[in-house]
């Protein structure tokens, strides 16, 4: 007998062989060091903003390697990473802060291979270097705000209606609304019946008490824009960051994963992302005495709070305005040269300013920061408690009535000023959040990493390849292409699959797949030895070899995906990256091991009629 | 051709004349194992119990007892301080504190280590993880061992039979308890690459118990005359070459793993080395033992329908 492969099962392997060798080609073309150019509050990048850019670094001297627009970014590449930063330093200064200057590495993949979709391999933050954040969001503070909302509009509404009512309390996330008498209920009931989104009507004629009811499909909806605001709002503080290629997304119920590759800063990362503040505008009481408030003669409709660096002031109850109607915020000096806060609201916001300054001309007017900082304690649902910390942040007089633009003067150092703007800018949080898992890699130790694990990938695949050699004579060369085969086209898979990226243990992985993908090839050897020895003819070996070697081979690596599957369902990050390449692995050597070594073996032995002997 | 161990079909190695002696080893060993991690406990990694860990580069060799006085007098002194890889290298571990602002103990470190040890130094690594999310990882990581040995209880099963699904996946459990005792007894850390290293190990000693038992299967197919321990041991000698072969070139690569692919590895590699050499092990002398125990015979292992006439012999020329 001889043993043939049809012409398309050869042509087949050749095909995924070139097809997988392609998309793996990118990672021989390296990267370029880059800085990529994107548009923050409002600004937008256009052609216009290349040709700047273009002027900008030829005036400057920065040699470029090339320059591209799309999808509303700018991408410059350089020469080198001195460059990369100088370039940089200028496009900041030169752009201002509508843009986000980012440092990047571009992969500098020829056009024709790029517009295949070919990509290099994505490397994971172990050997990148960057910041991993896990972050929990406070349901409760969101559910509590919308509580305390609710609450007002049904006693402003039961106030303009002229419902006297004995009590409107909440309950759980219900509110309840007692009223005196029978005729105050039914008052209450045409006001208060069905006007609410989210929220039902029931009612108790008996007991004078109307309840409104908080929908579960509401209470859903609330949690989802809790998270989604703290999504956006984390996005806008990757932009203060001039993060690259920032990863920000929602894991499970309530909690949101930010990853910023590159990143060095991660003090000053924390600060700006896991600060979580809101902000309100509250007139000083000036009516009462302040000494008398702290005395504890605290005036009805008014309340004392902390002043920042020390003090108390007497602030109204009312609050003017929230900060989730600031547009933008940005530090700038006053005529005397001291930092300022120039803000902007949104309409709504600039009008409720202008009601509220409109009467109140000379009066001050007190920024109040709050903070939700985390106690370290936790609640009884092991969740982790935080704590409202209010501070007036600075005092200022209104000096003219207000609308969508003003300033705040008197905050402080010019650091001070800075901070405000920054919090100011990236706007009110509704639930507090709280990082629960950080994992920083510096940019030395992700190098390190790497050329650790090509060193090992490399020497483990040298020893395998010699063994095999030697072991298996010319088979065992066989096997060897196989296994450099399967090399490529786990690279070549991994770069193809978007979601897939290289991490530490992922490339232990792959070498562990090389210490695997041989499993196959040895158990087809041997059993061709032995059918060898049990005194078949050489053809006939080789046949038998592989058909009853495949039934064993498929059987051990599904047990062996079975883990990696499940490894990849709990695993995080890096594991996850183990798992992947594993799966990966197992299947390319799968394919290499069986019909990529038969391919071969055929093509070089199979055609021969009068072979005696198998150089195995 | 050189061979490792060819054994002659006729004159098969007899693995299960040993096999008190196995079994009597593997109790002592399993029994051992359990023990140490009963008094040494196992050395959890930050991974699961929460808290900080930093590390850093200093530009000169560091004196540990220095660092251990400064992070003393600044509040730290519960710090684990201990070299990683080199001289100048240090890892600083903090244990979970229940008190304000968790997250930034690592940058209060840093920052310590910085205004009282070494400007310059290098920040490698910094991990904080919060006890729940450690707690979380825990749940998620035994969990995962639990499936991944149920999955393969299935699966097994369904492709062979229910005495070689047992006894495969109780040498499973032979390998894990085994590692986790060395680990223990080393007082080595386990994190969430040991995990990943128990799951890869299950996977790896898995392929060589389904390699015998697809051997077993055969053999008792194709063997009417033979007793099942005579089978088993045929079956063994078959593929003990492929059985250290593969367990030879996995080794070698681990090996390499351990020299070459830095620390964040090494725990990795240590893990699966002793995975393959116990999963071998047990491949080799545990589970047949089990599935001997169990009673297997030849009708067991029959295909269900009738076999057609003919399908053992060659086919003809």
């Amino acid at each position: 007998m001889l043993n043939k492969f049809p012409l398309w099962k050869n042509l087949l392997v050749l095909f995924i062989v070139l097809f997988g060798a392609l998309y793996a080609l990118p990672n021989l073309y390296g990267e370029d060091h880059a800085v990529q150019i994107s548009g923050t509050r409002g600004g937008e990048v256009t052609m216009d903003t290349l040709s700047q850019v273009e002027r900008t670094l030829q005036q400057a001297g920065i040699p470029t390697r090339g320059m591209s627009y799309e999808g509303g970014q700018v991408l410059v590449r350089l020469e080198s990473d001195d460059d990369q930063l100088a370039a940089r330093e200028l496009l900041v200064s030169e752009l201002g802060n509508q843009y986000v200057v980012a440092l990047n590495l571009a992969p500098a993949t020829p056009s024709w291979l790029a517009g295949i979709g070919g990509e290099p391999l994505k490397l994971g933050l172990d050997l990148r270097g960057g910041v991993h954040f896990l972050m929990e969001v406070d349901m409760e503070e969101a559910l509590n705000k919308m509580r305390e909302s609710m609450l007002d509009t049904v006693r402003d509404r039961l106030r303009d209606a002229r419902v006297r009512y004995t009590g409107v309390r909440a309950e759980g996330n219900d509110v309840v609304v007692t009223l005196r008498s029978a005729e105050d209920y039914q008052g209450a009931l045409s006001e208060l019946r069905n006007q609410f989104e989210g929220y039902e009507t029931r009612t108790d004629s008996g007991a004078n008490t109307i309840t409104l009811v908080m929908t579960d499909q509401f209470l859903q909806e609330t949690r989802a824009n809790a998270i989604d605001q703290n999504i956006t709002i984390l996005r806008n503080r990757v932009d203060e960051l001039g993060v690259a290629e920032p990863l920000i997304q929602r894991q499970g119920q309530d909690r949101i994963v930010v990853e910023l590759p590159g990143i060095q800063d991660t003090a000053r990362a924390k600060e700006i992302l896991g600060a979580t503040a809101t902000l309100e505008f509250r007139f000083v009481d000036t009516d009462n005495d302040l000494q008398d408030a702290i005395a504890g003669r605290v005036p009805f409709g008014s309340r004392l709070f902390n002043v920042r660096g020390g003090g108390q002031q007497l602030l109204e109850n009312r609050v003017i305005l929230t900060g989730d109607h600031i547009v933008n915020a940005n530090v700038g000096y006053d005529e005397s040269n001291r930092p300022q806060v120039n803000i902007t609201l949104d309409s709504a916001g600039g009008r409720l300013m202008t009601q509220a300054t409109r009467g109140n001309v000379g009066r001050p007017m007190a920024t109040v920061f709050i903070e939700f900082l985390a106690t370290g304690e936790t609640t009884d649902e092991g969740r982790i408690a935080f704590e409202r910390v209010e501070e007036v942040v600075s005092v200022a007089t209104i000096q003219a009535v207000l609308g969508s633009n003003f300033r705040i003067t008197g905050v402080g150092s010019i650091q001070d000023a800075q901070n405000l703007a920054l919090l100011l800018r990236a706007g009110a949080l509704i639930a507090p959040i709280q990082i629960v898992e950080e994992r920083t890699v510096g940019p030395s130790l992700g190098a390190e990493n790497v050329r650790a694990g090509m060193t090992a990938i490399m020497a483990g695949f040298i020893l395998v390849l010699f063994f095999m050699g030697i072991y298996y004579r010319k088979f065992g060369l066989v096997a060897n292409l196989a296994l450099l085969t399967n090399l490529v086209l786990i690279v070549g898979v991994m770069s193809m699959i978007p979601g897939a990226t290289l991490t530490m243990p992922g490339m232990a992985g792959i070498l562990l797949t090389v210490g695997m993908a041989v499993d196959a090839n040895v158990i087809i050897f041997e059993r061709i030895r032995e059918e060898l020895l049990a005194g078949r003819s050489p053809q006939q070996a080789i046949s038998r070899g592989y058909e009853n070697a495949f039934s064993t081979i498929a059987d051990a690596n599904i047990t062996t995906l079975i883990t990696a599957l499940i490894l990849f369902a709990v695993g995080t990050g890096s594991i996850k990256g183990f798992a992947v390449t594993l799966a990966i692995g197992i299947v390319t050597s799968m394919f290499t091991a069986i019909v990529g070594t038969r391919a071969i073996v055929n093509l070089a032995w199979g055609r021969q009629k009068r072979l005696t002997k198998l150089s195995i | 051709m050189f061979l490792i161990t060819k054994v002659d079909e006729n004159n098969p190695l007899r693995f299960m004349s040993i096999n008190k002696w196995t079994t009597a080893l593997s109790i002592i060993l399993i029994v051992a194992s359990l023990a140490t991690v009963a008094i040494n406990k196992l050395n959890w990694g930050l991974d699961f119990t929460g808290g900080t860990l930093v590390e850093v580069g200093f530009s000169q060799p560091a004196d540990l007892a220095e660092l251990r006085d400064v992070l003393e007098a600044n509040d730290y002194g519960d710090a684990v301080v201990q070299n990683y890889g080199t001289q100048r290298d240090v890892l600083v571990r903090v244990p979970p504190r229940g008190e304000a602002n968790a997250e930034s103990i690592g940058d209060s470190l840093l920052r310590i280590l910085q205004t009282n040890v070494d400007e310059d130094l290098q920040i490698r690594r910094v991990e904080f993880v919060g006890p729940q999310v450690g707690e979380e990882l825990a749940e998620a990581g035994g969990l995962a061992l639990i499936v991944a040995v149920i999955c393969i209880l299935i699966y097994v099963s369904f492709r062979f039979e229910w005495r070689l699904a047992l006894s495969a996946v109780a040498g499973l459990v032979q390998d894990v308890i085994l590692i986790l005792g060395i680990f223990a007894l080393f007082q080595m850390q386990v994190d969430l690459t040991i995990l990943a290293a128990l799951l890869a190990t299950i996977g790896y000693s898995l392929n060589d118990s389904i390699v015998v038992a697809d051997r077993i299967r055969e053999n008792f197919r194709i063997m009417r005359k033979e007793t099942p321990v005579s089978v088993i041991d045929i079956s063994l000698s078959q593929t003990l070459s492929r059985t250290l072969v593969t367990s030879l070139t996995t080794l070698m690569v681990l090996v390499v793993l351990m020299l070459f692919g830095g620390q964040m590895i090494f725990g990795f590699a240590v893990a699966m080395s002793i995975g393959v050499i116990v999963g071998t092990y047990s491949s080799i002398f545990t589970r047949s033992t089990i599935v001997l125990a169990l009673g297997i015979s030849r009708e067991d292992l029959m295909p269900p329908e009738v076999e057609k006439e003919g399908e053992d012999q060659d086919p003809v020329l």
